[in-house]
């Protein structure tokens, strides 16, 4: 009689990480830098995915380039890592090629609100159900901290030596004006908040936005006097949570306080439902 | 119906489901017509905010599991281009057609031209290789739209249809077959054990299986330079392998991709090379030049990439010159002189671009090497 060879048994006093089976631990370590906001995030979205209760053999992970773009690399999903800025175009074939999927945007500010920034409002118009994440961490974090069109006003990077002397996007207010179904932002401190509330945008039928703010210590801190601590302290004390804030009211200054919460959350029939209606009568 | 039409039928018969397009004359009739015949047949049109995001969409439907395309000209195609890098370096299978009008920039959009061949074989950054096809009537752009998605599945590869303003406008008959006389392809889909799959381990023709997402694969897709597996590896040996791969599926199976069609070769001094709408006004200079005594043939490309150097050097050897005929200055001109290797004298009737190249002009270049 053959003896099945012992299975690998977690060991009670070192528990395997309870994301385990969603991560490509093949692949560790990860690209990201100490301190930085990205793998909480990512955490916070795969643990989302676990609790929504959607079929994981349905969810796909989209990402563009820079350094949130690595995040498809690391999910143990149908995973796509695409051009810069693309992201978005690309997971809309994926969605409307099979409607059944379940498609979530994972990218950062640069690559979904520079480059990508068309697809972005188009999508959201659309009202194509997807679920974007954005982490938000002021600037080109992969190409070493240059400007980018979420940079405030005068703040340094290494395009912007004299400080940033354009305005910043308010990206729920642009998400809103554009369309989107579901709007949110919270910062990756509060890990608990954003994981429901990624939990919520899965669930979502429509094009779903959540902006996370998250720091980026060794190319955007370093350049403007903030340490690591003070960075998550800003998330703390200069935060506020007001859910159904008005969005033109969500300008990020960290002299006074970011709003953080659930701002839209509305019901709109989605692209793929007014083409059934629209073009498959028969 | 005319040759944009065909193409949208064509593409229909294939089996795609999937057209994300944009506005450009003179492609716009493809796109217009899968608007109305994809939702009668299940599938999806989508109509982009930009050709890069056409593109983008036809790659996220194919990894969706659908044959899927899109259609436009120059300017659109030249954005593209960083998309159709990234279809080449994932070994994503779809189809995208180029209703070729003159350049450069906006040109001359109402306009036939030929001048985006070498456009179409290195307008993304990098090495690959790709397959493009030149269909010259209406009723070989259907024929030849099927092809190109049998290879597309076939092969893992983008194909490009290059037709041009003057055959995507022209009204011609075409005949439909009936759908059991219409041979498709199907990419070929893994087996065996999910958690072992290699997304990129080649079958035996050079190319790995593929399986759409949400088949419970994982697979991780990336236009990083990648090992079998997907995973971007930062190495030389990584990018020798990778390259390899995407280049050999193609260079070692040229026998099966590339259709040329002969015309009076055997007794041939003088072969006209051409392709598209050309190949129908050099055919008609190939007949008056024959009626006069000459021993004139023709070579038509039907597939322009890969080339077929090997029929170009065997003809070079007992030819004494080849005249290639393009609405272009050259572009697959280079390339015949290229293969013909000093074997034969290389001439060119080319076009600026705008207007057919008349039988007239060729019939004189004829006269004039004899």
């Amino acid at each position: 009689m053959t003896q099945a060879v012992a299975r690998h048994e977690p060991s009670p006093a070192v528990p395997d990480h309870p994301l385990e089976d969603l991560i490509r631990s093949d692949r560790i370590p990860h690209i990201w830098c100490p301190g930085c906001g990205i793998g909480t995030a990512f955490a916070a979205t795969l643990s989302a995915m676990k609790a929504c209760g959607l079929d994981l053999a349905t969810m796909c992970m989209v990402s563009g380039i820079g350094c949130s773009g690595r995040a498809a690399g690391y999910v143990k999903l149908d995973s796509f890592h695409t051009t810069h800025g693309r992201a978005i175009p690309f997971a809309t074939g994926l969605k409307l090629g099979n409607p059944k999927l379940n498609v979530v945007v994972f990218s950062g500010d640069g690559d979904l609100f520079a480059i990508g920034g068309n697809h972005f409002i188009h999508a959201a118009r659309r009202n194509i159900p997807l679920t974007v994440i954005c982490l938000n961490n002021l600037n080109y974090g992969m190409t070493g901290g240059q400007a980018a069109a979420t940079t405030p006003y005068l703040a340094r990077t290494t395009t912007t030596p004299a400080g940033n002397h354009e305005a910043p996007f308010n990206l729920p207010l642009l998400a809103w004006a554009a369309g989107a179904s579901f709007v949110a932002r919270w910062t990756i401190l509060h890990i608990r908040e954003l994981t429901e509330c990624i939990q919520k945008a899965f669930l979502k039928n429509g094009f779903s936005f959540i902006e996370v703010l998250g720091p980026c210590p060794i190319n955007y801190g370093r350049r403007n006097k903030e340490k690591p601590l003070q960075t998550l302290k800003l998330y703390q004390e200069q935060t506020i949570i007001r859910n159904h804030a008005d969005p033109s009211d969500l300008e990020i200054d960290f002299k006074k306080k970011v709003v953080l919460g659930e701002f839209v959350d509305k019901e709109r029939s989605t692209c793929i439902e007014n083409y059934d209606k629209t073009c498959r009568l028969m | 119906m005319t040759g944009d039409e065909a193409c949208a039928e064509g593409a229909l018969a294939a089996g795609c489901r999937f057209f994300g397009g944009y506005p450009i004359t003179p492609a716009t009739e493809i796109a217009e017509h899968m608007s109305e015949r994809l939702p009668e047949v299940g599938g999806t049109f989508i109509q982009m905010e930009d050709e890069i995001a056409a593109m983008a969409s036809v790659l996220g439907a194919a990894w969706a599991g659908q044959k899927s395309m899109t259609a436009t000209s120059g300017p659109g195609f030249s954005l593209m281009m960083e998309n159709i890098g990234l279809a080449a370096c994932t070994e994503t299978p779809c189809v995208v057609v180029n209703v070729q009008r003159a350049g450069p920039s906006t040109g001359l959009p109402t306009m036939g031209a030929q001048a985006d061949m070498m456009q179409v074989r290195w307008g993304s950054h990098g090495d690959y290789e790709i397959i493009a096809l030149a269909p010259a009537s209406a009723q070989e752009i259907f024929y030849q739209t099927i092809t190109a998605f049998n290879l597309s599945e076939r092969y893992r590869t983008p194909v490009f249809i290059m037709t041009d303003e003057i055959i995507g406008h022209m009204s011609e008959k075409v005949v439909i077959p009936a759908a059991d006389q219409i041979r498709t392809e199907d990419r070929p889909k893994p087996q065996g054990r999910k958690d072992r799959f290699l997304l990129y381990k080649p079958g035996p023709n050079g190319v790995a299986p593929m399986p759409a997402a949400g088949e419970g694969y994982n697979v991780h897709v990336t236009g990083l330079t990648h090992d079998e597996k997907g995973y971007p590896v930062m190495s030389i040996e990584a990018q020798e392998q990778m390259m390899a791969r995407i280049r050999n599926k193609i260079l070692d199976n040229r026998d099966d991709i590339i259709l040329t069609e002969g015309h009076e070769l055997d007794d041939a001094e003088i072969v006209i090379v051409s392709y598209g709408i050309s190949a129908r006004t050099s055919m008609a200079a190939m007949q008056q030049a024959r009626a006069m005594g000459l021993k004139v043939g023709f070579l038509r490309l039907i597939t322009i990439w890969p080339f077929a150097e090997r029929q170009i050097r065997e003809l070079a050897q007992r030819v004494k010159a080849f005249i290639t005929v393009e609405i272009n200055l050259g572009q697959i001109h280079l390339e015949v002189t290229r293969a013909a290797a000093g074997q034969a004298a290389c001439h060119l009737v080319g076009h600026h671009g705008g207007a057919i190249i008349s039988p007239d002009k060729v019939l004189a270049a004829i006269k004039e090497v004899v």
